[in-house]
């Protein structure tokens, strides 16, 4: 007896039908720097990222955003980068995980709060996450425990979630508030 | 993560390790003591020839080379090679702070790195730990010369992260002795210099200070000659005291590259002309690959080659994308290798029908239970699927084969390992392979040598393609071919006497392999059975943060709330009954009572349940708040947690494993679960494999050490177990109903 091949259920039939389609240069602005790529337009983002520009702090995790792993920002608004075609980002602004110092070197406040709440274990999330943190605080402003539940749906399977809703308000200055959640 | 730590490579080399009769982990460990005996090799802290070697490898000018494991520059900075991959738990800056602590070295000029996976970086520390834990027999083990111990570390290549063992073997074994030795070298050599008896000179800050002359020698003046010296294998250690590192929570060395993307995990390498593979396995464990057509893979753009392996077939491509899309499009048959039949009912029913035949592969208690249980015993069965290790980065590894050298480059639990079973696949002399470890983006059991089949598949495409390959599992492949912690069950039963306490216990429980000796049971009955029914699916057995202590914990401490209620007694009084006056258990259940506010009244609707369990070595007890949602779904509302782990390294690092692990149990308890259906796993996604996230992880986390100054413990593994049974305790609480089976969202639903 043989079997054949479990279904594939999370990517769709177009992905595999439009193999056919020829490299365009798409133009896009990556971290404040325009940029050229030949790809064909329907490749995630993520894979643009991390392949043809080099930029490897964005993560592969599920490739069906369902983990958040990829989390970057298109035009201030935070997407999951695999499952974003790249040609559909063309003449749009990215902002990836390398993108977040400021022009001298220093972190970013939210940067800064994952390491002073040290929030990494493994890591490997983390990029997504803060990215995610970023865009919530830049849309709230110093968001509630309601607005992190509801925004914060990356995945982190060593479990670091206690911290990281520290580390957010630590970010904006409500480290009082999450004083109790998580020891040391 | 995981049990003990013997890489098999014919085991690991099978396509199909399904069965694992015979892989007798600890009986191998163990053995190979048994016939050494002690006293054949002289005493050092490393054995020279591989230690010559590895400090080669890793010293250049200027640099000096203290037992392998340390290098001191002469600009002071410190090196530390570290046998162990950080997979997250921060133990890489727990090892460098106790070597750190013992050297007295300035801190901030000490850096970690991992050792290569070389034969003379093979972990003797862990070696001799885990002897001693699982042989039962620590003085024994103690008496073994170091250098024996370092060949069986080498015989074993013995470089693995596993059983919660870095701080507590790797670290106190080797690391501090090694800090203290080469401490005393230092000094040995300052005296001479400064013409001194070495007793008026201290060390602080990398510096040995002389008080009466003022005079002070930076270790980085004095490494080359003190590298010179034969080290001390048995220097004095600091009193606790005296600590300046240890026990602080000194910020994690890796933490900074991981916030700004610069840190490289096996998935992010990448060199000049690499291709990106990536592949498919037989859906159902051990079939092979029958046939496949190549080419509408190969109309897919971007794609340059087929290959067929034994069980599975590759694409290799430009990069993932087309590598993926040239894969999807391939219509590939597999054999399923007698393995169809096979799905989570026929080995619930495997299970069932091995309990009811009642002949037990092995057993273990006291007295006679039989007779103790009496006619009418209080009895339960639970159930646990197969849980899936879903660590964030998929396997992703990189190899190279040229000019007769074969390169590999990613995160795996056992560099060395990898190395000798990527030789061997390849054929190759182990000084023609190199293995480079990098970043791992977590683990949790899943990257140990027994389940390394990514490396057979990723040495096979490269010893075939004329340039360097990744191979990226997807997703699918992850969840589908996963070395899940093996789906279980249990039937316990228990007599109560007239005096409300138990006159007998018993635990029947059915999984592909033992858990009597690495499981612990924590109470003191009268009379108790363990006995264990073997049956081995297609599945392998994997090892899953904590490995038995997971299903073990849950039925035990579930089956002890069943009683408690039966006896009409409080859970936490009942238990309180059973466990030794004056036992680290006792102190450690009491206190969590304590700080959890245990008995106090709560709001309607919400419940407590506790759970005490003791694996690794160190004791962990949670009191769970819940509530159950108007979904049906359970909300962890507050967690309160003691452990004992005998002492702590860095509690800020202890305590975040403590919460991580507490949730991993928790995700695992409430909606994790792997089901096959005719051999084949029906989970495809972390879509329809669910993974608490932050919103339903626990609001509040109160987490306390003991540090009773017992042995030290693990700490990235004993948070897990009591996490379950603790949260089924309360939803008890609140519903009235028991939970047997897991993972309790199908329940909440029913």
């Amino acid at each position: 007896m043989t079997v054949a091949p479990v279904m594939i259920r999370c990517y769709p039939a177009r992905y595999w039908e439009r193999r056919k389609e020829q490299d365009v240069s798409i133009n896009l602005k990556v971290n404040g720097k325009a940029v050229s790529v030949d790809a064909e337009p329907d490749t995630p983002l993520l894979w643009v990222l991390r392949e043809d520009i080099g930029l490897t702090g964005t993560k592969f995790g599920c490739g069906v955003a369902a983990c958040g792993a990829c989390s970057v920002h298109v035009n201030g608004q935070i997407m999951r980068s695999c499952s974003i075609a790249v040609g559909d980002v063309a003449g749009k602004s990215v902002t990836t995980i390398e993108g977040l110092k400021s022009a001298d070197g220093t972190l970013h406040r939210v940067q800064q709060a994952w390491i002073d709440t040290q929030v990494p274990q493994c890591g490997y999330c983390q990029s997504g996450q803060i990215m995610a943190a970023v865009a919530l605080i830049q849309q709230t402003g110093s968001p509630s425990d309601a607005q992190i539940d509801e925004a914060m749906t990356n995945i982190c399977r060593c479990g670091s979630y206690p911290r990281i809703r520290k580390a957010i308000h630590a970010a904006t200055g409500k480290a009082a508030a999450a004083a109790q959640n998580g020891a040391g | 993560m995981a049990d003990s730590p013997t890489p098999n490579l014919a085991e690991a080399a099978a396509p199909t390790p399904a069965k694992k009769k015979g892989f007798k982990r600890r009986a191998f460990l163990i053995g190979g003591v048994a016939v050494a005996g002690a006293g054949l090799f002289g005493i050092k802290l490393s054995d020279s020839r591989a230690a010559s070697k590895a400090a080669a490898l890793t010293t250049g000018k200027g640099e000096h080379n203290f037992a392998t494991w340390l290098k001191i520059a002469e600009d002071d900075q410190i090196t530390i090679y570290s046998p162990h991959t950080d997979i997250g738990q921060g133990s890489n800056t727990g090892l460098a702070q106790m070597l750190a602590e013992e050297l007295d070295a300035a801190w901030d000029k000490v850096r970690l790195v991992s050792a290569p996976g070389e034969p003379g970086f093979a972990n003797t520390g862990l070696a001799r730990g885990f002897l001693g834990e699982m042989s039962g027999q620590s003085g024994i083990v103690a008496g073994i010369p170091q250098s024996f111990m370092s060949l069986i570390a080498r015989s074993m290549d013995l470089q693995i992260t596993g059983g919660s063992s870095a701080l507590r073997y790797t670290g106190q074994v080797t690391f501090q002795k090694v800090g203290a030795a080469t401490r005393l070298a230092l000094i040995e050599v300052a005296a001479e210099r400064l013409g001194v008896p070495a007793a008026e000179l201290t060390t602080a800050d990398s510096k040995v200070l002389h008080a009466k002359s003022g005079k002070s020698l930076r270790y980085g003046e004095l490494a080359a000659a003190a590298a010179a010296l034969s080290l001390d294998s048995d220097p004095q250690l600091k009193s606790p005291k005296d600590y300046k590192l240890m026990r602080t929570s000194v910020p994690r060395l890796d933490l900074p590259a991981k916030v700004d993307g610069s840190a490289q995990y096996g998935m992010d390498f990448t060199v000049p002309d690499m291709r990106v593979a990536t592949i498919m396995a037989a859906p159902v464990r051990g079939g092979k690959l029958t046939s496949v057509d190549e080419a509408p893979a190969m109309a897919v753009k971007g794609v340059e080659k087929v290959i067929k392996l034994d069980n599975a077939v590759a694409v290799i491509a430009k990069g993932y994308w087309s590598a993926l899309g040239g894969l999807r499009a391939l219509s590939p048959q597999f054999s399923d290798g007698g393995n169809a039949g096979i799905s989570t009912a026929s080995i619930f029913k495997a299970y069932d029908d091995l309990f009811a035949k009642g002949e037990p592969a092995d057993e273990a208690g006291e007295g006679d239970v039989k007779a103790a249980l009496g006619a009418k015993p209080i009895e339960a069965k639970y159930q646990v699927p197969f849980l899936h290790h879903a660590m964030m980065e998929p396997f992703a590894l990189t190899a190279h084969f040229k000019d007769g050298k074969l390169n590999l480059w990613g995160g795996m639990q056992d560099p060395l390992a990898s190395k000798m079973f990527a030789a061997k696949v390849a054929g190759l002399d182990a000084d023609n392979v190199t293995f480079h470890p990098m970043l791992i983006g977590g683990s949790f059991g899943r990257r140990l040598p027994m389940y390394m089949e990514i490396v057979e598949q990723v040495t096979m495409l490269a010893m075939q393609l004329p340039y360097p390959v990744k191979l990226i599992w997807s997703r699918e492949e992850e969840v589908a071919q996963g070395a899940y912690r093996p789906q279980s069950a249990a039937i316990l039963r228990a007599a109560i006497g007239t005096d409300g306490k138990i006159a007998a216990f018993s635990n029947d429980y059915g999984q592909p392999e033992s858990a009597e000796s690495e499981t612990t049971f924590i109470y003191d009955l009268p009379v108790v059975a363990r006995r264990y029914y073997e049956y081995a699916s297609n599945q392998q057995a994997g090892a899953w943060r904590s490995v038995n202590s997971t299903q073990q914990g849950f039925y035990n401490e579930s089956f002890m709330d069943e009683l408690a209620h039966a006896a009409k007694a409080d859970p936490v009084e009942f238990r309180r009954k059973h466990l030794k006056p004056g036992s680290r258990h006792l102190a450690v259940l009491d206190e969590v009572a304590k700080r959890s506010g245990w008995g106090t009244p709560l709001p309607a609707g919400v419940g407590r349940g506790v759970a005490i369990v003791e694996s690794f070595k160190t004791i962990v007890a949670h009191v769970i708040e819940a509530s159950v949602k108007e979904d049906g779904s359970p909300k962890v509302l507050k967690v309160t947690t003691v452990v004992d782990a005998g002492s702590i390294v860095n509690p800020n690092a202890a305590a975040a494993q403590i919460e991580g692990g507490t949730i991993m149990g928790l995700s695992s308890a409430i909606g994790e679960a792997i089901t096959l259906e005719q051999g084949v796993v029906q989970q495809s996604n972390l879509t329809d494999y669910p993974i608490l996230k932050l919103a339903d992880a626990p609001a509040v986390h109160d987490i306390h050490f003991l540090n009773s100054g017992a042995p030290m413990g693990g700490i990235g593994e004993p948070g897990v177990p009591p996490a379950a049974p603790a949260l089924a305790n309360a939803l008890f609480a609140v519903t009235g109903k028991r939970i047997r089976q897991l993972p309790l969202l199908t329940q909440a639903k029913a």
